[in-house]
């Protein structure tokens, strides 16, 4: 394999993972955030008890996850140069300046509040206490802003001008670059993805209490569950409305990837929706195709008589533009993971409901076969998340920035593919185990449960007062 | 002007970093040598528990405004020096995942492999970073195209480790002083003999690195920075032995922010000089950013500083209280063990072993 492939996989592999985790991260500080603030509100009465058992044991599940975002990060914020380092010539002037607002701004917030957050909880007041957690919480959305507005440039490059002397983009405005029209899309359909997985996992987890202990189940998982069904919800349906508009922005700015993402080879009026497709690239055509009539002319215009532009004319178009060379990217990935996307981000939103009406019918804790179910829950968000970005980067290709610069001008030309390979595997191997110990860390703090007390409050003596014994 | 402006910036970020995490490198190589026992190794752990993460930013925000200011230079060093980053990567990683890990591990083994992976992440990176700076110092081979010839090995020089054994033991020695200053009991007694036996190596090194760094680069005004730095550490030295710890630190500090101040101050005008011939080098002006691109990350840089600084430092000011037995016994991630025993006594556990005490 070239330098160029193996980089690909390396950014890929350690994007990817990281993107498994930081979801969850947002998700969860955002929820502890409102469980803590719920305890706060509600303090001194039972109610109030058992949010605050809920936000310090999820808290603690929050915690581990972090970490290993945080450590993963890092690697992120380097690979830019050290494997791509021709793009980041190309694009530095640009690219670089939401990078290093995202740090200055974004990080210090998170990583400064989290550390008073976990140490200060006997120190602090309970205000600043609860004043962390959310500055942690707005910490980690600022970082999601920028670095999406970064990507976004990379998808619809804005604000810049080219200097052929010096082969590099210009910034001539930076509000362009941090309100792109894609990136006003691509925000809220993030944050509100990593919502729907933040409260996934509290509907699992959640899920597992109530079918082994049934009516006797700790009061926090109940509650808990009540708060994710109603999140996953309202993102679902959020996260819908908002990827139905991106993808009108997105045949806009890149028909290649909407015709790809349905595998539509040729245009057509009436466009219809795919929903099964076997792809054959070098004939230009489907094998086999089902379909839903006028699905996607009203997916990508809201029109069910829109024409819409088929790959093998926007690859001719392109041609002509750009100059000789194939603009078509691996269709197959690209359909798929567009619907594996909304497929699995959907089936979330249905096993929410289904709990849902049986919590409505006061048949929650007696219908185990729902509950086991909803027990994995959380690996359905965590996929679509995974397939939106396999499809919004690969779907990109051959482009690293759109209509700007290829990938393959864009990788390091003095890092040989032997230093890339080994630390593709070095990497691949530690992000494996450290993976293995977080899932079971995870797992063992989530069976175990909330502490059944609170801790003493700090001074006084006692060692402590059962304040609520198991319901 | 600018250029001048992010040079000096990018300077200050790597001082703020040095300083910061040069102890909280410190306290994790010397983990071994300063705890027997659990409670000892969780108080060391607890006095840079709520502050690591942030410290380790300053080295994020280093590399971002790197690479905002100056995209060239970020783009040479970071492809050039691959495998030290690599390693460097691998280090910080084990490091995080150690001090995050470690409070939550429920076997003791698995406590034991936190501090492998601890002592191990804060060496890698305090070794790495004084090689890089004395490869900076003394240049690199670079092409028409500004890409770094040669590999690893070639970084790998006697000057270049002489550097890395600057760091290393500045570091051992910074994180005895703040264990010494920041915990009570065994702890900090240890850690004052550790201080007393690391600082004449340091000594030696930097006297002997700033001498050599001066007579191939730099002006006056770095060689002036260099002395100010080995009188700071010989004052700090003196203000331990008379046991004035809080001077101590104070100067060890000064010493660490020094370190790139120096480095910088000798690098000027260059940020990456070229050894096999002048007109190759990067420069402040080759390497920069467009004039636009700067002033948004001067006001950017200008507005959001100061507000980081006071956070940071308000946190500290919260955290002030030194650390002992009784700061590690309850609150933090241990706040439920207590009321996790009670529970897996009362109802029985689910075919999963309770959680040992500590
Ligand atoms: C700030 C920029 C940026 C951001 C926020 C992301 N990416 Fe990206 N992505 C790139 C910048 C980039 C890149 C540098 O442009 C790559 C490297 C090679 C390439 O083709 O594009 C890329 C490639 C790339 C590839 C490989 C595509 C290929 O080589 O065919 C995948 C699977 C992802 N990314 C996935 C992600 C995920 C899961 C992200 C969520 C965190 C993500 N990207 C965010
Ligand atoms: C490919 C580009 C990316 C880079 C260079 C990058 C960089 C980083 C870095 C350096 C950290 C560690 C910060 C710390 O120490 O606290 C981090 C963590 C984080 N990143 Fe990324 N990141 C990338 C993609 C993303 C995306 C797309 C998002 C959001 C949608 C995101 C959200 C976060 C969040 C919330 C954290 C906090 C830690 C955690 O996740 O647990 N990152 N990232
Ligand atoms: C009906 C539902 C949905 C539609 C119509 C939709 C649409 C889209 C589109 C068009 C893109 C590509 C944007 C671009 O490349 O320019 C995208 C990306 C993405 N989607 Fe979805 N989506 C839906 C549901 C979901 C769900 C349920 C999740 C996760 C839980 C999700 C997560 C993502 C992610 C992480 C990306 C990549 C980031 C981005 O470009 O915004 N999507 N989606």
């Amino acid at each position: 394999m070239d330098a160029t492939t193996l980089a690909r996989w390396q950014f890929a592999s350690t994007t990817v993972y990281h993107f498994l985790i930081v979801p969850l991260s947002i998700g969860l500080t955002a929820l502890v955030a409102v469980m803590q603030t719920l305890a706060y509100l509600k303090r001194a009465t039972p109610a109030g008890e058992v949010w605050d058992r809920s936000s310090r044991f999820w808290g603690r599940i929050m915690l581990v996850i972090f970490a290993l975002g945080v450590v993963t990060g890092i690697v992120q914020e380097f690979q830019f140069g050290m494997n791509w380092s021709a793009y980041s010539r190309f694009v530095g002037d640009i690219f670089g300046a939401p990078l290093a607002m995202e740090g200055l701004i974004a990080f210090f917030l998170e990583s400064t509040f989290l550390g008073l957050w976990i140490f200060g909880r006997d120190i602090l007041t309970p205000r600043l206490h609860l004043a962390s957690i959310w500055l942690a919480a707005l910490g980690t959305t600022i970082s999601a802003y920028f670095i999406l507005a970064a990507n976004s440039f990379m998808q619809h490059p804005v604000g810049l001008v080219y200097d052929a002397a010096k082969h590099r983009v210009e910034l001539t405005s930076i509000w362009k670059v941090l309100f792109n029209s894609t990136q006003l899309v691509t925000f809220p359909h993030t944050i509100l993805a990593a919502f729907m997985t933040g409260s996934a996992i509290l509907l699992s987890v959640s899920a597992w209490h109530l079918r082994r202990d049934g009516e006797l189940v700790d009061l926090v998982h109940r509650k808990v569950a009540g708060l994710a069904v109603g999140v996953l919800l309202v993102s679902v349906v959020g996260v819908s409305i908002v990827g139905h508009i991106q993808g009108q922005i997105m045949t806009d700015q890149q028909p290649m990837k909407m015709a790809a993402a349905e595998a539509l080879w040729n245009t057509d009026d009436h466009a219809p929706f795919s929903l099964f497709a076997y792809a054959d690239v070098s004939q230009g055509h489907n094998k086999i195709d089902i379909t839903v009539p006028d699905g996607l002319s009203i997916l990508a215009k809201n029109r069910p008589g829109a024409t819409v532009q088929g790959i093998n004319q926007v690859q001719a178009a392109e041609a002509a533009k750009y100059g000789p060379g194939s603009y078509i990217p691996v269709v197959w990935l690209a359909y798929w993971c567009f619907r594996l996307m909304i497929g699995f981000g959907v089936l979330a939103g249905l096993v929410a409901f289904g709990v849902f009406v049986q919590w409505r019918r006061g048949k929650l804790t007696t219908s185990p076969r729902m509950l086991r179910l909803a027990t994995w829950t959380v690996a359905l968000p965590l996929a679509a998340n995974s397939a939106g970005w396999l499809f919004t980067e690969t779907a990109r290709q051959p482009w690293l920035v759109y209509g700007l610069l290829k990938t393959s001008s864009g990788v390091s030309t003095n890092v040989s593919s032997g230093v890339v390979l080994a630390s593709l595997i070095g990497f691949s191997a530690l992000y494996g185990v450290l993976g293995v110990i977080c899932f079971r860390m995870v797992r063992r703090i989530a069976i175990e449960g909330p502490a059944t007390t609170l801790p003493p409050p700090p001074g006084s003596d006692v060692i402590d007062e059962p304040v609520l014994s198991l319901v | 002007m600018l250029q001048g402006f992010w040079f000096g910036t990018i300077a200050v970020l790597w001082a703020g970093f040095l300083m910061l995490e040069g102890f909280d490198f410190g306290v994790g190589m010397l983990l071994p040598f300063v705890t027997r026992t659990d409670t000892d190794r969780r108080i060391a752990l607890r006095s840079i528990g709520p502050v690591w993460d942030g410290n380790e930013v300053w080295l994020l925000v280093a590399g971002g405004a790197t690479f905002a200011a100056f995209p060239e230079w970020y783009a040479s060093v970071f492809s050039g020096f691959y495998i030290a980053f690599a390693l460097l990567l691998v280090g910080l990683i084990l490091r995080g995942i150690g001090i995050e890990y470690r409070g939550k591990a429920e076997t003791a083994n698995g406590r034991h492999w936190c501090d492998r992976a601890i002592v191990v992440g804060s060496f890698l990176p305090a070794l790495l970073l004084g090689v890089a700076f004395a490869d900076f110092l003394r240049g690199v081979k670079m092409d028409a195209g500004h890409n770094m010839a040669g590999g690893f090995f070639d970084l790998v020089t006697p000057f270049g480790l002489l550097g890395g054994v600057v760091t290393l033991t500045l570091f051992l020695f910074h994180g005895a002083v703040f264990l010494a200053l920041r915990t009570e009991g065994a702890v900090a007694f240890r850690a004052k003999v550790a201080a007393k036996r690391v600082a004449p190596v340091t000594a030696v090194a930097a006297v002997a690195f700033v001498l050599w760094t001066a007579g191939t680069r730099g002006g006056w005004l770095s060689f002036l920075l260099g002395a100010v730095l080995v009188v700071a550490f010989v004052a700090s030295l003196a203000a331990l032995w008379l046991d004035r710890i809080g001077l101590a630190f104070s100067a060890s500090a000064l010493v660490c922010l020094l370190v790139p101040v120096w480095v910088f101050s000798a690098l000027w005008p260059d940020v990456l000089p070229a050894r096999n011939s002048a007109a190759l080098s990067l420069t402040v002006h080759n390497a920069s950013s467009s004039h636009y691109t700067l002033v948004v990350m001067t006001v950017v840089a200008l507005l959001f500083t100061p507000i980081v600084i006071a956070y940071q430092a308000w946190t500290y000011w919260v955290f002030r209280a030194r650390v002992g037995a009784a700061s590690v016994g309850h609150g933090g991630y241990e706040e439920t063990v207590v009321g996790r025993l009670r529970h897996a006594a009362s109802v029985g556990t689910d075919g999963e072993s309770p959680a040992e005490p500590r």
